[in-house]
């Protein structure tokens, strides 16, 4: 089962659980609906459509109530330690938490003591999480943007706020980025860096580079992040190993954008509707 | 819990000043809370090193209608002709979707800012792009 972990914009929304699915532009959360504007019910309704086109089970969410309070971020982590032996996760995503070094950890512990490991993916807060705490390297996969990317390369920084004047937030210095983010093992076991263009990236190095279609106004809208990350987490679920599935992702994701042709005011709800097409066109331009 | 009251580091030491040690995640919710009570830091810092500063370079995208401004890793979008924001994107703390509703779509001159809605230093990078972008879109 895939999981996928976060939160959603609202201070009364208790810690809560159940399937999701996607279906002619809604998404629906343990049989309610769930508004899809950004952050994690845009990677929910990303990876229930991918799911639907892999011919996978539906994902499972764990959500709660969080308006940057950190409230609650802590009870789900709390409830996450105590509980994940419940549930038959073999994909985990973890997203928008509250960003906490303690709780990270307890989380983590609880999740490497089930009986069989789940992949590990995280992105957003969470990711921020596992960095400050020192435990990147106990994930398979790490989707950063190019600001995140030199957190996680520089040592030193608190927060992607933080980073050192050294340490640029360019393009062109990306590869270095990766390669100091994996020398203090601030990193992920595989790197999805979303930018343009978009990179995977190993302990070895650059894997892949994606930089085609390529929609400059993919970069304005808040969710295409958050999508990207969706598709890869449904396509590791279906076994595709890790660097496969983030070029398969970030092509994808690229695709959803050309086809719903784009400006710097699209909502991502108007890409997500593309993504089942865009899969299957990018499976396909694979060999798959 | 262990008293956050503590006396500076020797580098951002100016006199007989008091620290009190926050969690670095709430720091636009303590800053709001001090000014509110009429305290006004001498200088914040991060614990682990005080040379560490908040980002102060932004990038400008130009589109044809809109302007982005990115501060770190938060990004804001506005119409110039219209000055609403159009997109919020970036960040990774949970307040940054909630500003993002509460700020897309109105203008710039009369959205709610992050600092006064935000809590965290993602809001903090919002604000900052913010700034920049009423700077350059705002006669």
């Amino acid at each position: 089962m895939l999981a996928i972990v976060g939160t959603v914009p609202a201070a009364d929304f208790p810690v809560s659980h159940g399937t999701l699915a996607y279906t002619r532009g809604d998404l629906a959360f343990n049989g309610g609906p769930l508004e899809v504007q950004r952050g994690t019910p845009a990677l929910m309704a990303a990876a229930a459509c991918a799911c639907s086109t892999l011919g996978l089970g539906a994902p499972y969410g764990f959500l709660v109530g969080d308006i940057g309070h950190g409230k609650g971020s802590r009870m789900l982590y709390q409830y996450l330690s105590e509980h994940i032996a419940e549930f038959a996760c073999t994909t985990m995503v973890f997203h928008y938490l509250q960003p906490i070094a303690h709780w990270h950890k307890r989380v983590l512990e609880a999740v490497e003591a089930l009986p069989s490991r789940p992949r590990l993916i995280a992105d957003a807060g969470f990711m921020y999480a596992a960095k400050m705490g020192g435990q990147a390297a106990a994930y398979d996969l790490f989707t950063p943007d190019i600001g995140e990317l030199a957190f996680l390369a520089d040592e030193n920084a608190p927060h992607p706020l933080c980073t050192r004047g050294f340490i640029l937030h360019e393009a062109a210095r990306l590869p270095e980025l990766i390669a100091r983010a994996y020398s203090h093992r601030n990193a992920g076991r595989h790197l999805l860096v979303k930018g343009q263009p978009d990179y995977v990236a190993g302990q070895e190095g650059i894997i892949a580079t994606i930089g085609e279609p390529a929609e400059p106004a993919m970069e304005a809208i808040g969710g295409t992040g958050d999508t990207v990350t969706g598709i890869v987490a449904a396509l590791i679920e279906a076994g595709y190993a890790i660097p496969e599935a983030a070029v398969i992702a970030a092509t994808a994701n690229r695709m959803a954008g050309r086809l719903a042709r784009p400006n710097p005011a699209t909502a991502v709800k108007d890409i997500i509707s593309h993504i089942p097409r865009a899969l299957e066109e990018a499976l396909f331009e694979k060999g798959k | 819990m262990e008293d956050p009251r503590h006396g500076p580091a020797a580098r951002v030491r100016t006199g007989c000043d008091l620290v009190i040690e926050f969690p670095l995640m709430g720091e636009v919710r303590i800053l709001k809370t001090l000014a509110d009570a009429g305290v006004k830091p001498e200088s914040v810092v991060p614990v682990a090193s005080p040379l560490l500063k908040p980002v102060d370079l932004y990038t400008i995208t130009e589109f044809p209608e809109h302007l982005m401004v990115r501060a770190a890793n938060m990004k804001i979008t506005v119409d110039r002709r219209s000055l609403v924001i159009v997109n919020i994107s970036g960040g990774g703390c949970p307040d940054v979707p909630f500003l993002a509703a509460a700020m897309t779509g109105k203008r710039l001159p009369e959205a709610p800012q992050p600092k006064d809605v935000g809590h965290t230093l993602c809001a903090y990078e919002l604000q900052l792009a913010y700034e920049e972008a009423r700077r350059r879109c705002l006669p």
